[in-house]
């Protein structure tokens, strides 16, 4: 994108973190909305949101990376839209390899967040209610607090699968260098390249090297919020 | 005034209850594990909404299923003891106890940070997190959360009863302290009839969902329901009086009752104070013709009034001392031995001794 001096691999990883933290940024708090009214309202058809929610689980992802682009393609409906109004162009774009990371990743932020919600003691709110605080107040003061090591396990755990996310990018995003192509597309593409061994070994040493860095980093990080909070 | 008309059904269960209580005061609801007194006591807070009735305190309406009125929980101002401590994890006892008192910082204040610290003994507690305490120490806390929220009626649901005995006795007189130097009006629940002999001020009976009584605690000392819930070895009468005579060196003391003095056992009690103490029935004894030679340091001349059998199959009597009601426990042997009929002149011996452990002190003016 920028014709930066950076090495093929350091590029991919770059785009990769990239792309997994805006993924992250993104769903988080969508995240945190639907566990909430997953877990503590009741309505009609919340079945069918759960299984709405958990759709990209057994999707295939490249079925997934389609619909995206079905929906926020250049000239369908809600793509054109956006780019008329706000000039946002979500396909073959940084910020679309992202979407199609986020809309993947989004069931297992769900879920683990919704484990931390079920587990916090409504006994507790129940008292913050009786000392004064409101709805939105005791959600912040103590429902968050307390979620906070499902939070930080979906959001670490969501931001190791989407450093690895392949199919639904590369079918929603393509495989641009510089843009949309990340540690697994850039595999992808040496593996396919003559004379691509080396690099592609170098790529699947780094990805597999970030993954254990980032599963020990959620141990560790949820480990610390535990001691925190009293558990 | 806490005045209390609700209906609620729960699965298998039915609330129907109706009461008035004066406040300042502690108001017990006493009655069996499963008889309704948190649903009632979740119906005042609000926690629970009511299918019909009303909730009222002081003359303000909090529930008024009829007019539509539910005030929430938030803007209560009702403080709740649970019978778990409830801490925040995640905050400092600090932290806990400023939780209720930041947000009702606009409330008139009933009661002051470093008072309430005080009271409860929690200087040396205030950096801990919930976690570092003992079980007694947190439901201490507790208790000054909910009192630094600002309330104007403070519920306390068995606050006791997650604690062992030695932690309750920890616990109990900074309750007592309570009641005596904050005029914060108390609801408390409780199954154990000795904390209701020592912090109440005013006793709700309550039985499956129902009310059976509701007064004075020496006037239900003497109701036959409260006798089949507490069981025959607490029942007897509570009688109050004033502390006429002390004797530091025997640990004895004097008070009026009715018309004539009782000898207890008593410790640490001036002179004038208002004494509130239960005679068990079982430790009374009638005598048909004056006795000497006697330990007994009480022989009182009484009157029979009433002649029961109780449901544990003895006999329960209730004799007038001068103008207090007294009860007495006897065998049905001893009964047609004595040819006990109402109206018949008796002495009724009381112990010293028997009365410890059941005496209490009642605050000033209350």
């Amino acid at each position: 994108m920028n014709g930066s001096p950076d090495s093929p691999e350091l590029e991919a990883l770059r785009l990769s973190l990239e792309v997994a933290v805006r993924s992250v940024g993104f769903s988080l708090p969508l995240a945190v909305l639907a566990a909430w009214v997953l877990t503590r309202v009741r309505f009609p058809g919340r079945l069918l949101l759960d299984a709405f929610v958990h759709l990209p689980l057994v999707l295939p992802p490249v079925a997934v990376g389609y619909v995206l682009l079905l929906m926020f393609g250049l000239r369908a409906p809600l793509g054109a839209w956006l780019h008329s109004h706000f000039g946002v162009q979500l396909a073959f774009t940084t910020a679309g390899a992202a979407l199609a990371t986020a809309v993947m990743t989004f069931p297992l932020m769900v879920r683990a967040i919704r484990l931390s919600l079920e587990n916090v003691d409504r006994g507790l709110e129940d008292a913050a209610r009786t000392l004064g605080a409101a709805p939105l107040d005791r959600f912040l003061s103590i429902t968050l607090p307390l979620m906070l090591p499902g939070i930080l396990a979906g959001a670490v755990t969501a931001f190791a699968a989407g450093l690895g996310e392949f199919g639904a990018v590369i079918t929603f995003a393509s495989n641009v260098p510089g843009v949309t192509r990340t540690l697994p597309l850039a595999l992808y593409t040496a593996m396919q390249s003559p004379g691509g061994d080396a690099v592609a070994l170098r790529l699947a040493i780094l990805s597999f090297a970030l993954g254990v860095l980032g599963l020990l980093a959620a141990e560790l990080l949820v480990r610390r919020v535990r001691r925190y909070l009293g558990g | 005034m806490l005045e209390v008309s609700v209906l609620k059904q729960l699965p298998g269960f039915r609330l129907d209850a109706t009461l008035t209580a004066p406040t300042p005061g502690v108001i017990a609801l006493f009655g069996r594990s499963g008889s309704g007194k948190t649903t009632l006591t979740h119906v005042i807070a609000g926690l629970l909404t009511p299918d019909a009735g009303t909730v009222s305190l002081d003359g303000e309406a909090l529930t008024d299923i009829p007019r539509r009125i539910v005030m929430p929980v938030e803007r209560r101002r009702i403080g709740y003891v649970f019978q778990e401590p409830r801490l925040f994890p995640h905050l400092s006892v600090v932290g806990n106890l400023r939780y209720g008192e930041r947000r009702r910082a606009a409330a008139p204040r009933v009661a002051g940070f470093d008072e309430v610290v005080a009271l409860l003994g929690l200087e040396s507690l205030l950096q801990k997190k919930p976690r570092q305490l003992s079980g007694g120490e947190r439901q201490r806390v507790s208790l000054g959360r909910a009192l630094l929220s600002q309330p104007r009626l403070l519920l306390l649901d068995e606050p006791l009863a997650s604690l062992d005995v030695a932690r309750r006795e920890e616990v109990l007189p900074y309750l007592v302290a309570l009641r005596d130097r904050l005029a914060i009006p108390m609801v408390y629940v409780s199954h154990q009839f000795d904390e209701v002999l020592r912090l109440a001020t005013h006793m709700v009976l309550l039985e499956a969902g129902r009310v059976l009584a509701e007064g004075p605690v020496d006037e239900l000392s003497l109701y036959p329901e409260l006798q089949s819930i507490i069981g025959p070895d607490l029942v007897g009468a509570v009688v109050e009086g004033v502390v006429t005579r002390v004797s530091a060196d025997s640990g004895s003391a004097e008070l009026a009752l009715g018309t004539g003095t009782l000898q207890v056992s008593l410790r640490d009690v001036p002179v004038g104070a208002r004494v509130r103490l239960q005679l068990l029935a079982r430790d009374v004894i009638l005598a048909t013709q004056p006795v000497q030679g006697l330990s007994v340091r009480n022989a009182l001349a009484s009157t029979v009034i009433a002649i029961s059998e109780d449901v544990f199959g003895a006999v329960l009597v209730r004799v007038d001392v001068g103008g207090a009601i007294v009860l007495a426990r006897i065998t049905q042997d001893a009964r047609r031995a004595l040819n006990l009929r109402p109206g018949d002149a008796v002495w009724t011996l009381v112990k010293a001794a028997s009365t410890r452990g059941h005496t209490f002190r009642l605050a000033p003016g209350s």
